[in-house]
């Protein structure tokens, strides 16, 4: 009841900000904090509510968004198209489970399952070879960098299906980073909790972390100028944007996403393949950012759940449509579904909402906040 | 120095898939300054339509080809109308983020069709041999340059000699300047599109000829890619020459693997992009490409 009582003008009308600080907050309106709130406590309860395997899923979900928020940097703030997304991950995914790998095993392994060592080491590895391929990437614009980062991603691949010594080689993979935090050991069942809720509950928190980091980015001064060099990156440079330099961070910083992404996705499988950063890995993470919404954190955090989720949609559509079975040997089973779906996702949106899963949201938001008018 | 021409054959063969898949590429980039990424799914919908045609007895090899041609450029020709045309006017990166829609699902539903099992285009060749003089070379890589000739030629002629190929060209010039002389670029994207597919249809048979198809069949495909930036995205000479380039390269790092073994084994999956990036670095609009002029 205060907004009614106050005699503050701003309490009243939560569109009206009075100063700069409080238009730029990250929550910058009630309802927005409510919405939070009840979001983080909701996810924080869900270990208790489902069943394993559905964790399990959104688990993966969690990890989805943080790389698909560091493509999100990348692609939608500072308008640079990356299809390499796969192999950043893959590097990642490697140097985690490098450092955190059995000694005793046969591909390498310094054996430090310390999450705080590995987590960092995977982001730092894949943004050193991000700003590596970066200056590449300054050089090109549009499609061409779309097809060079295609090719990254062949090349990538290549690498590691070669190098026996770390990734296991083609056949056979390695096993995903062992993870402890102080000791205690995640990825096991504990006295308390099971595997997966101790995962969830890990990769929800390193999700707000990742989210709440990134949109700060994006409000500062390098997510203006990425913006900038979104929006006209000739008109950028004339206005003392430093092109080289903003670019090679854009693609440092979405490379450390990636590779805290690869090396936590990956958490929740028992054997890793090389084959698994391949491209669509990759079109998978362009997916979730125009799914969601380009431009947006939440969007990009929306995206990857809703892609994560997409096999409860094709089990029940294989339930639904008469023509659709969970039989791998006929010819409409529900990985054919999933894969249509993806596709079907991607020209649904790009035709009739460009704005994405936001671009829904904000429209229901305007929809209800001038009930019953429609203006 | 027989070992040396016998890899060049082979790659000239294998290259005049490329070739014919990168026409596509650069015939759709050139009408709507797009990269089509639908064209390994034109490539694998084209190859699984002719292993099927070929199963009936009075169409024959050529005739399932050219028919499964023709039916793989309907589809690009549907395509183009339902999804591509209401994009005009919208970013590019969007309309080729679509494209990789479009891939996805086609690929998706001829992977489907192709079943747990391999199929085969049931060409006359096989892997038999023709003996050059001292060279030997595969039948079926001599058909496809043969082919990839005539298609050359006949795609040259049509540019040259035909109203729709004056008006394809007087819209890669400038789209606004042909609408405003009585252009149809409706109907130009339609041509590009469907002559992309069918490219694509008849590459794939070809590249399919003397092997089997299956799910892992459509990256050949891409090697489409390194191709168009080697020749200039803009620039259907250069995709015949950049194509033929990378097939032969191809060739010579399978047949001379010694020399390259710092790139791992199977040093040829990956040395066209090495190529594409090399010339990314030194020659960002290709070997024959032109050179982009930005305004602001």
């Amino acid at each position: 009841m205060r907004s009614l009582l106050t005699r503050d003008p701003a309490a009243r009308r939560p569109l009206l900000h009075t100063s700069y600080r409080s238009e730029m907050a990250l929550l910058n309106t009630r309802a927005k904090r409510w919405t939070v709130a009840v979001i983080l406590l909701l996810a924080l309860s869900l270990p208790f509510l489902l069943r394993d395997t559905d964790l399990t899923m959104l688990t993966r979900g969690s990890a989805f968004a943080i790389g698909a928020i560091g493509l999100m940097l990348l692609t939608g703030y500072a308008g640079q198209i990356s299809l390499g997304h796969a192999f950043f991950a893959g590097v990642g995914f490697y140097t985690a489970a490098v450092v955190s790998g059995d000694p005793a095993e046969r591909a390498l392994g310094f054996g430090v399952t310390e999450i705080l060592v590995w987590l960092p080491a995977a982001g730092l590895v894949a943004a050193a070879v991000g700003a590596l391929v970066a200056p590449l990437a300054t050089r090109l614009r549009g499609l061409y960098l779309a097809i060079v980062t295609l090719g990254l991603v062949f090349v990538g691949e290549h690498i590691f299906e070669q190098w026996r010594s770390v990734t296991g080689g083609a056949s056979s993979g390695r096993r995903p980073p062992a993870a402890s935090l102080f000791g205690y050991r995640l990825d096991l069942d504990g006295p308390y909790f099971t595997r997966a809720q101790q995962l969830f509950w890990l990769m929800l928190v390193l999700l707000v972390i990742f989210a709440v980091a990134a949109r700060n980015l994006a409000r500062s001064n390098v997510g203006r100028a990425f913006t900038a060099i979104r929006d006209r990156d000739i008109a950028a440079g004339v206005i003392g944007v430093d092109l080289t330099r903003q670019k090679t961070v854009a693609f440092a910083v979405s490379s450390f996403y990636a590779g805290c992404a690869g090396a936590l996705y990956y958490l929740t499988f028992l054997n890793v393949n090389p084959d698994q950063f391949n491209l669509l890995l990759s079109i998978l993470f362009i997916v979730m950012v125009l799914i969601g919404g380009v431009g947006t954190i939440s969007g990009a955090i929306a995206g990857a759940f809703l892609i994560a989720l997409l096999p409860w949609a094709t089990d029940w559509l294989a339930g639904v449509l008469p023509l659709v079975s969970t039989r791998p040997s006929d010819t409409w089973n529900d990985s054919v579904m999933e894969f249509v779906l993806y596709g079907l996702l991607i020209i649904g949106f790009l035709l009739f909402e460009p704005r994405g899963l936001v671009g829904i949201w904000n429209r229901i938001r305007n929809w209800w906040t001038t009930f019953p008018f429609s203006y | 120095m027989t070992d040396f021409l016998a890899a060049v054959a082979d790659g000239l063969g294998r290259g005049s898939v490329y070739a014919l898949i990168a026409l596509g590429f650069v015939i759709i980039y050139k009408s709507s300054k797009v990269i089509s990424f639908a064209q390994p799914g034109f490539m694998i919908a084209g190859v699984v339509l002719v292993t099927y045609l070929v199963q009936v007895s009075w169409l024959g090899f050529w005739g399932a080809m050219l028919l499964g041609a023709a039916l793989t450029a309907l589809l690009a020709l549907g395509i183009e109308r339902a999804v591509i045309r209401p994009m005009i006017g919208r970013p590019i990166f969007a309309i080729a983020i679509i494209t990789i829609g479009i891939d996805i699902i086609i690929r998706t539903v001829a992977h489907a069709y192709i079943g747990p099992l391999v199929r085969h285009v049931d060409d006359p060749w096989g892997r038999d041999l023709i003996q050059f003089g001292p060279i030997r070379m595969e039948q079926r890589h001599l058909a496809a340059v043969v082919t990839a000739a005539i298609l050359v030629t006949l795609l040259f002629l049509f540019f040259r000699y035909t109203r729709m190929g004056l008006a394809m060209r007087a819209v890669a010039e400038d789209q606004e300047a042909a609408l405003a002389q009585g252009v149809s670029v409706g109907a130009v994207f339609a041509t590009s599109w469907a002559l992309a597919g069918g490219l694509a249809a008849i590459a794939g048979t070809f590249a399919a000829a003397g092997v089997s198809v299956d799910n892992t069949f459509w990256p050949i495909a891409l090697y489409a890619l390194p191709v168009i930036i080697l020749g200039g995205l803009d620039s259907l000479p250069g995709a015949v020459v950049a194509g033929l380039a990378i097939g032969v390269l191809r060739a010579l790092a399978d047949a001379y693997p010694d020399s390259l073994t710092w790139l791992g084994s199977n040093p040829s999956v990956i040395v066209p992009w090495l190529v594409m990036v090399l010339v990314l670095i030194l020659r960002p609009y290709g070997l024959f490409g032109t050179r982009e002029v930005e305004r602001v």
